[in-house]
């Protein structure tokens, strides 16, 4: 992943500037105790941490503590990451132990709850296995760029809508792009279970925007 | 078993499969199959492109831009443990 260098603009680290650095290279300057790679880092992740955090905890608030207990985390383990996993790998791993403690009381159980949802409510087929109605047609109105705008945002929103452990595989892999063993190995499930939350997350997903388009 | 390799997919067994199918983790067996379907399916196969969009617009829904303030918080925990 190539990230984009925050440097300081009248002794204030503000926003994002245009050179790009690798992530070994934000390693070491992260190491070195260099600000503007740390607001780098922070400004590249922070309300996506946020955003998983969320589904783990029974508020925002707790949430942001998490969060925050995340970045004291990082900041004292950066001498110990050897960089054998991607950076967004690691933050999210050191995330999901801590929002994982934080929400253990709160937490469903994952097994016994996302995997049982009303998946085939979301679609229709008759004894046989053939649709019964058949889907909607839309995928082509997707093609014109308002219309993806438009279903990229009502994506986000359709996020916060799933069931928790949807939510987690769904944002790590299409949201974060990681690829199925990070997500395995950040959230501590299987290859299987990996799968089948993220079909059912996709699923919904799906099923909303195409509530979407029809309401234009 | 070779009959049960064989035997065309209904549409159910069809949408089970189109996650992997997207994200080329299908064995190529599965492939032959699902693709057998989808050539004579309307529906699945827009089921398939509807899937294609929405992992697409996933892929675009970015969170929020952090605020200044909270960006400020956090550099001085970083300065705070590199003075350490």
């Amino acid at each position: 992943m190539v990230v984009e260098v925050a440097e300081p603009v009248d002794g204030r680290i503000i926003g994002l500037s245009c050179d790009a650095l690798e992530e070994t290279e934000l390693l070491e300057r992260l190491r070195s105790g260099d600000e503007a790679a740390f607001a780098t880092l922070v400004g590249t992740y922070q309300t996506r941490m946020l955003r998983l955090a969320r589904g783990f905890v029974p508020s925002q608030g707790v949430a942001e503590e998490v969060v925050q207990d995340t970045w004291l985390g990082v900041v004292r383990g950066i001498d110990r990451f050897e960089g054998r996993s991607s950076v967004a790998s690691w933050l999210f791993t050191i995330l999901v132990n801590r929002a994982k403690s934080a929400g253990q009381r709160e937490r469903r159980h994952w097994a016994a709850t996302d995997l049982d949802t009303d998946h085939d409510a979301l679609e229709h087929f008759d004894a046989g296995g053939a649709w019964a109605p058949a889907p909607e047609a839309w995928a082509e109105e997707a093609e014109d760029r308002l219309v993806a705008l438009k279903l990229a945002a009502r994506a986000r929103a359709c996020l916060d809508e799933l069931p928790p452990t949807q939510r987690e595989v769904v944002l790590l892999r299409d949201v974060e792009g990681l690829d199925a063993a990070e997500v395995c190995s950040v959230l501590g499930i299987t290859d299987a279970n990996q799968r089948v939350l993220l079909h059912r997350g996709r699923a919904r997903v799906r099923c909303a925007l195409g509530e979407e388009i029809g309401q234009r | 078993m070779r009959w049960l390799r064989e035997r065309a997919l209904v549409c159910r067994e069809a949408v089970a499969l189109m996650s992997d199918y997207l994200d080329r983790r299908l064995p190529a067996r599965d492939i032959k199959r699902l693709e057998r379907h989808l050539a004579e399916c309307p529906h699945c196969h827009e089921y398939l492109e509807q899937l294609r969009v929405t992992i697409e617009a996933l892929g675009e829904a970015q969170p929020d831009d952090l605020s200044p303030e909270a960006l400020d918080e956090l550099v001085v925990v970083y300065r705070r443990w590199r003075d350490e």
